[in-house]
């Protein structure tokens, strides 16, 4: 049995006296598909800016492939395999689809750098980008700038984007946020039809969402991760019932309980 | 033969880019009708070439990689002082001189790369404001090698290709800049349509999202800042070889300020803009050098704040909008 | 019998006093909308311009001037602002350079056309042009005004800042403008007030620079440049750390045009460049 995707052993981070992460340890096995919940400012954001090197720990391990890759820079963690997206969109404006994409799989395949062939004669690159971005329903509008392109076309832009790096480990913030109902059950279908090789954590709001498509939730709140567990059980754990109703046990829909596909 | 978007892969689609546009070639056309039109404005034309490829060289850190620097010259400066040293000393073969000139740019280009990728905004600003201010000064006090105040002296050209000799009229001069320009701007021209292109526009973008795909923002920074320090340094090094003189002002705080002018006046990212910017730019100081120098800058002042508010990408971003416009009605 | 060195140091304080009050309002302004405004000093030139038209055409005594200086400063920095930089929070760092180094343009432009190319003279009363000996070394009367009015600005300025609420508004919003503008704070109209102060100080400044370095329409791009380093040094949003940065730059420039004349800017640059590349937010910075 291979050992995790990706690992952490007491991570944490403060800043000034304000404490972010807490003493973090979790274990991501292969494959499985994690929902990170939990209230606003708990921390989750932090956590995968801590997991992808954007931000440095201040104390704590981050293993990938049981590779220890506490020290190394973001753009080395994503060459291993292990890549994020964002909250907000971080695309670039001016640059078609089919460009930025194409720009992710140059870095890739390590031919970003060179000057001296056309960009159009690299076909391989080129055709790599256009079936990532069809599978995700954007083939249509690849030659469109990203700005001109729809917000719900944004987002799955942002995960074309990580894709065209063959994640190992691929890790969504929000990938829904901001995109109307209808929109991101494709998005998270298109997610879900993901391949069993790649780990996915997903940061996810939406309560629906968490019973359709993870595996495994991990609840954090304040820093601390609370609970870990199957989606059933984590619902029903007190401790999280307590964080996210509090006094008011009126409604119970939130945390419905649903069989996972 | 208009085929379907849905007949067009991909590649061919981005293979239709890169062709040569037809005022392409109507713009280097007309870059010959000198000769005949104004056949005693060749020294000026040579000048305006000459400023043309420096502006070049800076829209591929500026307008490409979105690297502002206030201090440019300072390459422009290295490559004229080497080119007229060399001369000086005795070598005076001009295309030789030109890649002299051009190593020693790229050095000093490569070297303050190193710290120039570590940084953005503001910092980045006054670091290339400060390298360029702090060869001016050395530069100034190194007066037993650059000839200080009265600048360089002696430097005596060869006949290029040992035929042509740098005539009275310039003709030669401008043929001469005109084929080096022309020759560099093919390669920044490939240089853009490569995937190198792709990722300096990547890193104009979004600088930030770059290491987040994987990309060695660092390396490239450093690799296109060296480019387009040679490729000043060439021009700098023209410049020398067709005045046969160098002075202080090549690696000045005012010329650094004008290229920036310049390439803003034409529209930085387009790769014409540059051109299109010198042209005009220098054009319209030959005009005015009778008037007082306080009103040459008064108008320089209106022109930048109008460009910025009214015209953000140039004279040629000003064009394209209104042809994009043009064609949708 | 003080040995020369504290002439030196005496001067290089004046001098940093000087670049002080130019550069403060440079360095909160940027702090607060992080606008690059390279036409600062213009208005500081202007200061200077007002204190020697009062004095000259109108026979102004010269401390009647300062507060002239002061307010000319600050309300056509303010009509710029409202006009058009204001136009510009949002936009890129190249726009506003260009933007602002086009202003300074055609302020150095109108400048030498009203008042020609030359340095103003200034004839300010006696007793400041005198100077007190101490200990064997001779002190600049003119001088330690200077060092005790802005010593005293700056202790007007750092209360100010502390004690009152709309230095709390100031803090905020240099701290983290959208936090500060989601407490309900009005960001733009503290940003605008503080920038009518800065600039004003900067006026006051050129008006108390003439005697010390001369004023004429290159004082908005020579000092420019100075205004530039303690900024960038000093850190942006920090009044102390304009402080210690321009008596630093003040001291060393004074110093090294003493000890080693031949070496002229070279070593301000160098050590600009340093110290950005150690410190790239500056020294006590925050963004």
């Amino acid at each position: 049995m291979r050992g995790p995707a990706l690992s952490t052993r007491g991570l944490a981070k403060s800043f000034g006296s304000l404490v972010v992460a807490r003493d973090i340890a979790i274990e991501l096995p292969r494959g499985v598909r994690y929902a990170l919940i939990g209230p606003n400012g708990a921390g989750k954001t932090t956590l995968i800016n801590l997991m992808t090197g954007m931000l440095r720990s201040d104390a704590g391990r981050i293993f990938l492939d049981d590779e220890d890759i506490t020290q190394l820079a973001p753009e080395q963690r994503v060459r291993r395999g292990l890549v994020r997206t964002y909250q907000i969109n971080s695309l670039f404006p001016h640059l078609t689809a089919l460009e930025s994409v194409t720009l992710a799989v140059c870095e890739r395949r390590r031919v970003a750098g060179t000057w001296w062939r056309q960009l159009a004669a690299y076909r391989e690159e080129i055709g790599e980008a256009y079936e990532i971005l069809s599978a995700l329903t954007l083939g249509p509008v690849c030659h469109r700038p990203t700005r001109e392109l729809a917000y719900g076309q944004q987002r799955l832009l942002e995960i074309a984007l990580a894709l065209a790096t063959r994640p190992k480990v691929l890790l969504l913030d929000e990938p829904a946020a901001g995109v109307p109902r209808e929109e991101s059950k494709e998005l998270f279908a298109a997610i879900a039809g993901l391949s069993r090789e790649i780990t996915v954590l997903f940061i996810e709001h939406d309560m629906d969402i968490v019973f359709r498509f993870a595996t495994r939730v991990i609840v954090m709140v304040g820093g601390r991760v609370l609970v870990e567990g199957p989606p059933q059980e984590v619902a029903a754990d007190p401790q999280v019932r307590a964080v996210y109703f509090g006094k008011a046990m009126g409604k119970s829909d939130g945390l419905r309980r649903e069989s996972v596909p | 033969m208009a085929l379907s978007e849905a007949e067009i892969t991909p590649q061919r689609y981005l293979q239709a880019q890169t062709r040569w546009h037809p005022s392409e070639i109507a713009f280097w056309l007309a870059t010959l009708l000198p000769y005949v039109l104004f056949p005693n404005y060749l020294a000026l034309a040579s000048q305006i070439a000459i400023a043309a490829l420096f502006a070049l060289s800076l829209d591929l850190i500026l307008g490409y990689a979105g690297i502002v620097s206030l201090g440019h010259a300072a390459f422009f400066g290295i490559g004229a002082y080497t080119a007229g040293l060399v001369s000086k000393h005795g070598w005076g073969e001009p295309l030789t001189g030109l890649a002299i000139a051009a190593l020693a740019a790229g050095i000093v280009g490569y070297a303050t790369s190193f710290v120039i990728c570590r940084f953005r905004h503001l910092a980045l600003i006054m670091l290339t404001l400060g390298f360029g201010l702090l060869l001016g000064e050395l530069a100034n006090s190194a007066g037993w090698l650059t000839g200080g105040m009265d600048g360089l002296q002696g430097i005596h050209m060869w006949k290029l290709g040992g035929y042509f000799h740098f005539d009275l009229f310039g003709k030669t001069a401008y043929s001469y800049a005109l084929a080096i320009l022309f020759v560099l701007f093919l390669f920044a021209r490939r240089l853009i349509h490569s995937p190198f292109g792709l990722t300096l526009r990547g890193i104009r973008e979004n600088f930030v999202r770059m290491p987040a795909i994987g990309a060695p923002s660092h390396s490239h920074i450093r690799t296109i800042y060296t480019i387009a320090a040679a490729i000043a340094g060439i021009a700098g090094a023209l410049l020398a070889q067709t005045t046969e003189t160098v002075s202080l002002d090549s690696l000045g705080f005012e010329r650094s300020a004008e290229v920036v002018v310049i390439l803003v006046l034409g529209g930085p990212g387009k790769l014409y803009g540059g051109l299109v910017g010198a042209m005009v730019f220098m054009v319209a100081r030959d005009r005015f050098s009778g008037i007082e120098p306080q009103y040459w800058y008064f108008w320089i002042g209106i022109l930048l704040v109008g460009v910025v508010l009214f015209l953000p990408n140039g004279i040629l971003g000003g064009i394209m909008h209104l042809t994009s416009r043009w064609r949708r009605s | 019998m003080l040995p020369p060195v504290f002439g030196v140091l005496f001067d290089g304080l004046a001098y940093g006093m000087l670049l002080f009050l130019l550069s403060v309002g440079q360095s909160v302004t940027l702090g607060m909308m992080n606008f690059i405004n390279l036409a600062h000093c213009s208005f500081g030139m202007l200061g200077g311009y007002i204190t020697v038209m009062l004095m000259s055409r109108y026979g102004w005594p010269f401390f009647a001037t300062l507060p002239c200086a002061f307010i000319v400063g600050a309300l056509v920095s303010v009509g710029f602002e409202r006009t058009i930089f204001r136009r510009l929070y949002r936009a890129s760092e190249l726009d506003q350079v260009l933007l602002t180094i086009g202003v300074v343009f055609m302020s150095v432009a109108v400048a030498a056309y009203i008042f020609g190319t030359d340095q103003q003279p200034l004839q300010l009363p006696a007793y400041l042009r005198s100077s007190l000996t101490f200990l064997g070394l001779r002190f600049a009367v003119y001088r330690l005004i200077l060092i005790v009015v802005a010593l005293a600005i700056t202790l007007a300025l750092v209360l100010g800042l502390e004690y009152t609420r709309f230095g709390a508004r100031v803090r905020a919003a240099v701290d983290n403008e959208r936090m500060a503008r989601g407490l309900g704070i009005d960001v733009d109209r503290a940003f605008a007030i503080t920038f009518a102060l800065g600039s004003g100080l900067a006026g006051l400044g050129g008006a108390l620079a003439i005697e010390i370095v001369g004023l004429d329409p290159s004082f908005a791009f020579t000092y420019l440049i100075y205004v530039l380093i303690v900024v960038s040094v000093g850190g942006l949003g920090s009044i102390s750390g304009s402080f210690v940065a321009a008596v630093v730059l003040g001291v060393s420039d004074i110093a090294g045009k003493y000890y080693i004349p031949q070496l002229g800017a070279f070593l301000i640059y160098l050590v600009m460049i340093s110290l950005l590349m150690w410190r790239p937010l500056g020294l006590l910075g925050r963004r």
